[in-house]
């Protein structure tokens, strides 16, 4: 029950989130909450999209001051699509997490924001990239972020398996996502999830009162 | 160069015993268990410490945050029940002891920064489990405390059941302890456990080696 470490100098509206990505058998999922709140005290938006296509089987989350997020998600899109059609060929999902690390680090001492890009590319599969706030990048099979990511690393730690099956990864997903929003008071709304195989996309929502409950609720 | 050589960070930083402890209850006992490690910064001054204190035969306390503040409270409680004992001339019940160390808590709350669990069994009510963080006094299934303790929430959320039986209460302490210790840089070392029912107090230390591991490990 210790304070745990508020983004206080984040200024401005910041996404106080959880964020995830994870690999199964043949795709991956990425996941996040909806809350966006000011301060750590006003909820400004109780279903905020964090989970924002960059192509078409590449997907990223944000977390930190949205306004960055949003200024770099746009700028990475854009570089994306001109990669793409300068390439002939759809991009790699190391290619967008590149693109998101350069501006990252580039700008490292104006922004303050964090992303995990996932996707599936016909060269290395499923992917999970993460991009860290002052411009690291490292691939994982799983990674989670935000405020709430800290309440449920022993979960994902325990829980998570390389070769799950898409149904499993998913449940997995939601389980994850709800501790958080549970234990984190600036994670909450609704899940956001989009499963990326071969196949293609698929979004899965998920109201606030049927996500999965635990033992006190 | 014109700085003034100050010495190595340990010399001045606070000891504190960084770490994880948790309590649980069972049908006709308790669990207790902890990491050992103690830092002062970034250093670490005692990566043995057992941080399960006994307050009376069957009553243990779980140390965390200031580690001389935890010490000296576990100490005076230590005193205190012995006298109460020998006045009420039988054991004295957990929530006693649990009122004691609540009551230092509380009355010095600006000056010391230290949380104690506090579980046990007596004849009245079996085993159970108070937490007394910041001066409060709150009888709960289970507790988790100090800063490892964050990484876990979602773990013990998802994982708690009622009515587990003392072997699983045993697998669940160790597997959170585990957890917590990979996860958090003030909580590492040994795990000690501690079993109290009606005939004793057990105690038990699993060495890092023996400790669970997980999927990246």
């Amino acid at each position: 029950m210790e304070k745990h470490y508020t983004n206080s100098q984040v200024k401005g509206v910041s996404t106080g989130t959880t964020i995830l990505a994870a690999t199964f058998d043949g795709g991956v999922v990425i996941g996040s909450d909806s809350r966006a709140s000011i301060g750590g005290e006003y909820v400004s938006s109780k279903t905020i999209n964090k989970v924002i296509q960059v192509h078409d089987r590449i997907f990223c989350c944000i977390a930190g001051s949205l306004a960055d997020a949003q200024a770099v998600t746009k700028a990475a899109k854009f570089h994306l699509a001109f990669h793409s059609v300068q390439m002939e060929t759809p991009p790699l999902v190391i290619s967008a997490a590149s693109v998101l690390k350069e501006l990252c680090y580039k700008n490292k001492d104006e922004l303050q924001a964090g992303f995990i890009t996932a996707g599936w590319d016909r060269k290395k599969g499923a992917q999970v990239y993460v991009v860290s706030l002052g411009g690291m990048l490292v691939r994982q099979p799983i990674t989670i972020g935000g405020s709430g990511s800290t309440y449920i690393y022993g979960y994902v730690d325990a829980k998570y398996k390389p070769d799950m099956s898409r149904d499993e990864c998913l449940q997995f997903a939601l389980n994850a996502l709800s501790l958080a929003m549970g234990r984190d008071n600036v994670s909450g709304g609704v899940a956001n999830l989009a499963v990326i195989t071969e196949e293609g996309v698929e979004h899965v929502v998920v109201p606030g009162d049927k996500l999965p409950r635990f033992h006190d609720e | 160069m014109l700085e003034e050589d100050t010495g190595p960070g340990w010399l001045s930083e606070e000891v504190k015993t960084g770490t994880t402890i948790i309590a649980i209850e069972y049908n006709g006992g308790v669990v207790l268990g902890s990491d050992s490690r103690v830092s002062a910064g970034e250093a670490v001054m005692n990566r043995v410490m057992n941080k399960l204190s006994p307050l009376h035969d069957k009553i243990y306390c779980a140390l965390s945050g200031s580690a001389a503040d935890a010490q000296t409270i576990a100490e005076i409680v230590n005193y205190q029940l012995d006298v109460h004992s020998l006045e009420i001339g039988e054991d004295p019940q957990v929530r006693s002891a649990a009122t004691l160390v609540r009551n230092i808590s509380y009355k010095y709350k600006e000056e010391l920064s230290a949380h104690l669990i506090v579980a046990g069994w007596d004849r009245r009510d079996g085993g159970q489990v108070f937490a007394t963080l910041n001066g409060l006094l709150t009888r709960q299934p289970f507790a988790i405390g100090g800063s490892g303790s964050s990484y876990v929430y979602g773990f013990v959320d998802a994982e708690y059941r009622r009515g587990m039986s003392k072997e699983e209460c045993q697998q669940f302490v160790v597997n959170t302890l585990s957890l917590a210790m990979n996860r958090d840089g003030s909580s590492g070392g040994v795990a000690y456990m501690v079993t109290i029912d009606e005939q004793k107090a057990e105690e038990k230390v699993i060495l890092g080696s023996d400790l669970p591991t997980f999927f990246d490990q």
